[in-house]
């Protein structure tokens, strides 16, 4: 057993498992993004405003947002276990991109909601 | 004549590691890569590099041929070899300690970590544990590991993390004791495994299937043991 404390979820598992619900996720939502965007070519700003505007727009939205961070602490943690071998450069970086995953999502958050 | 070009290295004589050229005679024959070694240490008897059986058994030549890993022993010259040139390099990712030689010790202290051994608290029976043919035919595709390391040596995972991550022969021994019906230890062999290295740094990209001179599926056993781990946790 190898301890870990900057995982995302301490365990290997429990990382693996976020990690693919978040990329099935984002897959769907990225394919809806896409079809919407081909289906409606001469979109203005009001349809676009109305669009995330609906409640079930914003949860999907959010839940985009959370899969999108989640997603890439897991795999940036692994890219940086992997290639940066120096202890005190791995956590600098690993600190800085926990800090702007959270940066982004309450930035993201704030966007969504209009607050 | 073939062009056969050698991963030179002498610890005590070389600052640093070289490429020499040597033409070896193989009388137009298809002989194996390891026949080609013998006939290159006739010419250079300084030449190191490990064999034993020369069958593909005992797993002591595993080697980077023509860039990928496999036996030389069991390895035809046609299979590989390209414009008449045959490149020879030891197993990546371990330290080399002469020519084609390596330390195998990382590798075997992963292997170590798995426990593997059959782990049985119950009272012996009088004559043997028995199993029946369904619960024997699950260790096929597992116990045929020779421990040659070509996988581990070709998971760029193992690479980057040779002390942490046990790597596609250890991972396929770990499930080759957890699929044992004769084995008890399921939970504390599991418990061990459930960290992001051990098993998770594990991609799939499969460069130990496509090396293995035993024609074995790590990738495979690797997909059970997160279904093991994954029954066990939801």
């Amino acid at each position: 057993m190898v301890t870990t404390v900057t995982s995302y979820g301490r365990s290997g598992l429990s990382d693996w498992l976020v990690q693919r619900a978040s990329a099935v996720i984002l897959a769907v939502y990225s394919i809806f993004m896409v079809v919407y965007l081909l289906l409606n070519p001469l979109i203005d700003f009001a349809q676009w405003n109305s669009l995330f505007s609906g409640t079930s727009m914003r949860i999907f939205s959010l839940m985009a947002l959370l899969s999108l961070g989640a997603h890439c602490w897991i795999g940036l943690w692994s890219v940086s276990t992997d290639y940066l071998k120096h202890f005190a450069v791995r956590f600098v970086f690993q600190m800085v991109i926990g800090l702007l995953m959270f940066i982004y999502t309450i930035w993201g958050v704030q966007l969504l909601w209009g607050l | 004549m073939l062009t056969v070009s050698i991963y030179r290295y002498h610890p005590e004589l070389d600052e640093k590691p070289y490429m020499q050229d040597f033409q070896v005679d193989t009388g137009g024959k298809d002989i194996m890569v390891l026949d080609v070694l013998n006939l290159l240490k006739i010419q250079d008897r300084g030449l190191a590099y490990r064999r034993s059986c020369r069958e593909g058994v005992c797993g002591s030549d595993g080697m980077n041929i023509n860039g990928t890993n496999g036996l030389a022993c069991i390895t035809p010259l046609s299979s590989v070899v390209k414009n008449n040139k045959l490149v020879l390099r030891p197993l990546p990712a371990l330290p080399v300690i002469r020519d084609l030689v390596i330390d195998m010790d990382q590798f075997y202290k992963q292997y170590e970590k798995i426990k593997p051994f059959l782990i049985n608290d119950t009272p012996a029976p009088g004559i043997e544990r028995l199993q029946s043919p369904e619960e024997r035919e699950k260790l096929d595709g597992l116990y045929e590991c020779i421990l040659c390391a070509c996988c581990s040596t070709a998971c760029p995972s193992f690479w980057w993390n040779p002390d942490r991550f046990i790597g596609p022969a250890g991972l396929l021994q770990a499930y080759r004791f957890l699929a044992d019906s004769r084995d008890t230890a399921t939970e504390e062999r599991l418990a061990g495994l459930d960290d992001p290295f051990s098993v998770f740094r594990c991609h799939g990209i499969m460069n130990c299937v496509t090396v293995c001179p035993k024609g074995l599926n790590p990738t495979k056993a690797i997909g059970h043991i997160r279904n093991m781990l994954m029954t066990r946790a939801t």
